[in-house]
Formats: structure tokens, sequence, C-alpha cells
């Protein structure tokens, strides 16, 4: 059972506090002040990337956020449930780009888009200490964790 | 805290102030300004980040779309970072070579004017 677990509506103004609700437990978990950074910065990214696909394939399903404190390790797993079957085929760039509400269709809005869904995943790897990335029957898991003292297991 | 934006010229180039964190929420606001200032004909922008307290790759993704306008005017983005925590994802995402990123303003400017 994870320590806490959170799901929210798929919506961008969400994931700022699955950001602080990760981090406070992080904390609690004693992960060190060190690398509180690194694990708001990956839990944003995957949430804003579960977001995304979310609005873009099934906006009524909500996102999970699961925090477990283990022995001696802080685990996150950030899961959708966007059906790979679901997915065109260009990835999320092809489609409505969800930040920019379809306010812009230019090619540099297409590219930034493109550029941003690979960039997350660049991001989370570099900066998590172990990244699992794993399609589930219902969508993507990414199980990511950093070392702890288990203080609040 | 929520994005804040402001922006004013100085020495002809504009200067874009933005402070609190950058992410999937906020960086489309981002985005909207610098397409107001390049639609503006403002193409030689600094974007001052020195109080950011956070940015993502949404964030990322859009300073990157702002300097794709900016330069098909020929124009310029360079930007104004300090902050350990905030170049750190320029480093990890190799965008240190693409930005010109600066300790201050001035030094910005001056850069700039020296490329010219």
């Amino acid at each position: 059972m994870a320590t806490v677990e959170l799901t929210f509506t798929a919506l961008p103004v969400h994931v700022r506090t699955a950001r602080l609700v990760a981090t406070a437990v992080a904390r609690r978990s004693g992960v060190d002040e060190s690398l509180l950074d690194e694990v708001r910065l990956a839990v944003g990214e995957a949430c804003s990337r579960a977001v995304e696909g979310h609005q873009l394939y099934c906006p009524g399903e909500p996102v999970r956020l699961a925090l477990t404190d283990l022995a001696g390790r802080f685990e996150v797993e950030v899961t959708d449930t966007c059906l790979p079957g679901g997915r065109s085929p260009g990835g999320p760039g092809s489609g409505p780009d969800p930040a920019g509400a379809g306010r812009e269709s230019s090619a540099i809005a297409g590219a930034e888009a493109d550029f941003h869904a690979g960039l997350g995943i660049a991001v989370i790897e570099g900066l998590a200490d172990d990244v699992q990335i794993s399609e589930t029957a219902a969508g993507t898991s990414i199980r990511m964790s950093w070392p702890s003292s288990g203080a609040a297991r | 805290m929520d994005l804040k934006l402001d922006h004013h010229s100085k020495d002809g180039i504009e200067i874009v102030d933005v402070e609190g964190e950058i992410d999937v929420y906020t960086a489309p606001r981002l985005r909207e300004l610098l397409i107001e200032l390049v639609n503006s004909r403002f193409y030689q922008l600094v974007v001052n980040m020195e109080k950011v307290e956070f940015l993502d790759s949404t964030g990322l993704g859009v300073l990157v779309g702002g300097l794709k306008r900016v330069r098909a005017h020929d124009g310029s983005l360079d930007l104004v970072c300090t902050q350990e925590r905030i170049l750190k994802i320029f480093r990890i995402t190799g965008l240190t070579k693409v930005f010109g990123i600066h300790d201050t303003v001035d030094e910005a400017i001056a850069a700039r004017r020296a490329e010219k």
C-alpha cells in the first residue's frame, strides 16, 4: 500500500498540487534536502505528461500519483489511463496543443509541442535515481525512486 | 506562487521579467507574451529568470519556441539566470548550448551589442 495516494482531475492547475504533496511526503520519508528539487521537478514532469495525455484522449479520467516509503527508498508512481491504442500515430504533437488551447496552429507551435513531449521523459531520466516506464493494461506507468531514510513509515 | 510577467525596453532590447513558477499551467501565459512581443516587432529579447522559482520542460519548450520566433526575424532571445536549480535543467537537456545565459541583464545586453 502506498504511503500517500492521490488522484486528481487531469487539469494543468492540479500538477502544482501534486508536486507540493510529493515534495512534502519525500521530506517526511527522509529524502535528503539536496534531492527534493529533483523529486519536485521529476514528479511535475511525469504528472504534466499524464495530464496532457488525458486531455487529448480521456479527459474524464483522473491521474493517479502514488508515493511509497520503502526500505531506504522513496518511490513515486504516476499512472495514466490513456490506452496505447487510443493514441494517434504521430504522438502528442500531432494532436491539439493542450497548453495553447488551439489558439495557435503554426509550425513553431507544433514543433514546440513535439519538443516538450520528448523533453519531459529526458528530464525525468536525467533527474531520478531509478526510472522505469512501462505500458499497463490501461495506459502508462512511470515509476521512479530516490534514496531515503524511511522516516515516514 | 503563480507566474508574474512584466516587460520593458532597455537600450533597444525588450527585457521580459519573469517571477514565480513556469509549468504546464502557467507556461501558456509566457508563450502568449512572447508571441505578442514578436507580433509587435520586438525581435531582440532578454528573459530575466532571476526570480523564477520553478521551471519544467513545458517552460523550456516555450523558451525554445520564443527563440525560433525571434530567429525567424534575425532576432535573439537571451536568458538571465544564476540559480543553480534552474541552470541544472538547461544543462540536463543540453540547452545551455542553445541559449546565451548571462548573470545580469546588463551583461546580456552588452553581449548582444558585442555580437552586432
